[in-house]
């Protein structure tokens, strides 16, 4: 029931395929995103990704601004998770500069990039129930993720585009209620993660849907360059977080989830279960946060030494990574980005042969991509 | 049951005194010309209600939806809790432009919204509101109704042809796929409460549930297949997909604007109100209310059609959406079965009753 048909001359004599442009305007391909699909009948038999169509040319403006401007840019790459990325954009100029970050600072961010990660994830959770039919849980991922947003707001004004680390450090000291907020956040999120399973992880037709759908195995995983909980939900057990750890992250204790078939379910429970792991995180670091400076002590004209540098961090996507050259001056000679939602989308075209429509959908929504993160 | 309260009786009355003053009037053809009057009253009553119903039940669901989805739903409009905002989307949907795609067939898409329409009007007229409150108390009261309910798909398929668009068509496919599968449990999980009753009348159906609802029997069975073929045949949420808003825009009416569209989203909610109705009818009494409950026949039958609209309104909001080909392994291979089960066991009832 669950096989992948493969159709041949030989078990379909003669049919006429029709090739189905989905997107760039589709209600589920996650922005602009185009999909070339070829289908006999309702089931796929070719799929291109077509992607481009929200390419602002973030990697050549970066080379003609600073690197202080480059961190504001990096907001707009992956839009729903611009903690992470404002870390993947001060990491590179901090260690070709080797600028000793306060511990502080340091928790801060860990904090932030892990309660983004929640808030990617939540919508992920959201937006993947609207991908399956369930329009519902879109509403209380977003209930949940509003919290999150008014934490953010709390530390650095905005609720979307933070621009909060800086070289060196972030750009404000916590207020004074944000760790018993966070807290407080924390003990109302855990039950909400079971009200989620009951939502909709356990649903027997959303398990129907999932299961056994779009399977990758490890081998392919690895080989697609895949990154984050996809290549997790597949079984590799890789975490950037844990394997090549930055930042603090050694000093915290969490677990990493893995799925077991590389199904659309495996990659959605990781992420589930991520969410979970991400408070644990915080909480750690809510407890241990020590006191002192936010920022180290950097030049205010950041001119890093010439020289170049590849950093990569835990996007709650995948693996962010930044290859960074520097000519000495005060804008970055080459800033490569590979975001992890350009990598993970490329298999698209291998994976969606032979299944329906409908789990185009499900495959697509199960990857998590942000079209920002894609076109750059 | 009181008089007073039925509608029904005020109905009978007030028709036979005017077959009376026609006769004193000496209006030739007395009661041909009565019989017209009448069925035109009802006729005009009936499509004032069904209007006033498809208003109140698009409202209903804004509000089901949102009190799921923790919001509030339409508050501003009209005032109280936002109850004019179905009239302001009507107003909306009649001012929008009547757009046909350009290389539509024209003729097909401008007939598929009233094809959908006219059945689930017909549909109302077997419909027991009350007793002597029945449009036409048919023999075949039932059958009309599975009948030209069967229509519907052919719309629908009208739509997604005509439309020339490739979600529309997929759309219309898959629902030619879907109804007429579901059609055949859907027909056989009543068939159980048929052969207890031994009729396709409605009212007799009603009447034989004097001492019991059917629901508080074996015939429980049958109202669950019934609720689960009767979603898949208005196309509701699990079984949706003939619209599918995520994978197909919005399947068959993808191309449909203003009052076209209107027509495709009203048949929806009619449709809905006459499963239910069925389901009232068949299963929960109907108009026969216990004898402390002092009400209108009436408002005792739309009591019970609206919890089973809500019913369907809950499965909506909480429910995924099925793939294709599951969707025709579980009618086929699931409730095809079960329905047969299901007449086997109303079979038996029905000899242990003798």
């Amino acid at each position: 029931m669950k096989e992948n048909p493969i159709i041949t001359t030989d078990n379909c004599a003669e049919f006429e395929e029709m090739t189905l442009n989905m997107g760039p305007q589709h209600p589920s391909t996650h922005g602009v995103f185009h999909l070339l699909l070829k289908m006999n009948g309702e089931t796929i038999t070719y799929a291109r990704p077509d992607i481009g169509y929200l390419h602002r040319g973030m990697e050549k403006l970066a080379e003609k601004r600073t690197y202080q401007a480059n961190i504001a840019m990096s907001d707009r790459w992956d839009y729903i998770a611009a903690m992470s990325n404002n870390f993947a954009a001060v990491l590179g100029p901090e260690k070709l500069m080797k600028v000793q970050v306060p511990k502080r600072a340091e928790y801060i961010r860990v904090i932030m990039a892990e309660l983004n990660r929640i808030a990617s994830h939540l919508i992920f959770f959201g937006t993947y129930g609207i991908d399956i039919g369930a329009f519902t849980p879109f509403f209380y991922a977003f209930r949940d993720r509003e919290k999150i947003l008014d934490l953010f707001e709390s530390v650095s004004g905005a609720r979307l585009t933070f621009n909060y680390f800086r070289i060196g450090g972030v750009a404000q000291d916590l207020p004074a209620d944000f760790i018993a907020n966070t807290k407080e956040f924390i003990r109302f999120f855990r039950p909400k993660l079971k009200e989620y399973d009951t939502l909709l992880s356990q649903n027997v037709i959303f398990r129907d849907r999932t299961v056994g759908v779009g399977a990758v195995s490890a081998e392919e995983a690895v080989n697609w360059a895949w990154s984050g909980p996809n290549l997790r939900g597949s079984g590799v057990n890789f975490d950037i977080r844990k394997d090549d750890t930055y930042s603090v992250y050694s000093e915290f204790d969490f677990a990493v989830p893995t799925g077991a078939n590389g199904d659309c379910w495996d990659r959605y429970m990781v992420r589930m279960k991520e969410m979970y792991e991400s408070t644990v995180i915080i909480e750690q670091a809510l407890a241990k946060i020590p006191e002192g400076e936010i920022m180290a002590k950097v030049p205010r004209v950041i001119k890093p030494p010439a020289g170049e540098i590849y950093i990569r961090i835990e996007a709650p996507k995948g693996d962010l990574g930044v290859y960074l050259i520097s000519d000495g001056s005060v804008n970055p000679y080459r800033m490569k980005v590979r975001g992890p939602s350009f990598v993970n989308v490329a298999i698209l075209q291998k994976i969606l042969k032979g299944w329906k429509i409908a789990d185009v959908v499900a495959v697509l929504g199960s990857l998590d991509i942000v079209l920002g993160e894609v076109d750059r | 049951m009181n008089a007073m309260y039925d509608l029904g009786d005020l109905w009978l009355f007030l028709t036979g005194k005017l077959g009376e003053l026609l006769a004193w009037l000496g209006v030739p053809f007395a009661g041909v010309v009565a019989f017209v009057i009448e069925k035109s009253v009802y006729a005009g009553a009936l499509l004032v209600f069904i209007s006033l119903t498809a208003l109140w039940m698009i409202w209903m669901e804004r509000k089901v939806s949102a009190h799921m989805q923790l919001r509030y739903g339409p508050m501003w409009t009209g005032g109280w809790h936002g109850w004019s905002q179905t009239i302001a989307d009507m107003i909306k949907l009649l001012l929008k432009e009547d757009v046909i795609p350009e290389k539509a067939d024209r003729w097909v898409h401008r007939l598929a919204p009233i094809v959908i329409f006219v059945p689930s009007l017909i549909g109302f007229l077997v419909i027991p509101f009350e007793k002597n409150l029945i449009g036409a108390d048919l023999d075949v009261g039932i059958l009309l109704i599975f009948g030209f309910s069967s229509i519907a798909v052919l719309s629908i398929f009208m739509g997604g042809w005509s439309s020339n668009n490739k979600y529309s068509l997929m759309g219309g496919l898959r629902s030619a796929a879907q109804m007429v599968s579901y059609e055949i449990p859907l027909v056989l999980s009543v068939l159980g409460v048929i052969m207890t009753v031994g009729s396709l009348k409605m009212s007799e159906i009603v009447n034989a549930q004097a001492g019991g609802w059917f629901l508080f029997s074996p015939h429980l069975f049958g109202f669950i297949l019934y609720i689960v073929a009767g979603t898949a045949e208005v196309n509701r949420t699990p079984f949706d997909i003939p619209e599918a808003e995520s994978e197909l825009v919005s399947g068959y009416n993808t191309e449909y604007s203003g009052l076209k569209y209107g027509f495709f989203m009203l048949s929806e909610f009619t449709n809905t109100f006459i499963i239910s109705a069925v389901a009232a009818t068949f299963f929960m009494g109907g108009w026969l209310a216990p004898k402390w409950l002092p009400l209108p026949g009436i408002v005792v039958f739309l009591l019970k059609t609206y919890l089973i609209v809500y019913l369907l309104m809950w499965f909506r909001w909480t429910f995924p959406r099925l793939r294709v080909d599951r969707l025709m392994d579980f009618g086929w291979k699931v409730l095809l079965p079960l329905s047969f089960l299901n007449i086997f066991i109303a079979g038996i009832w029905v000899l242990l009753k003798k």
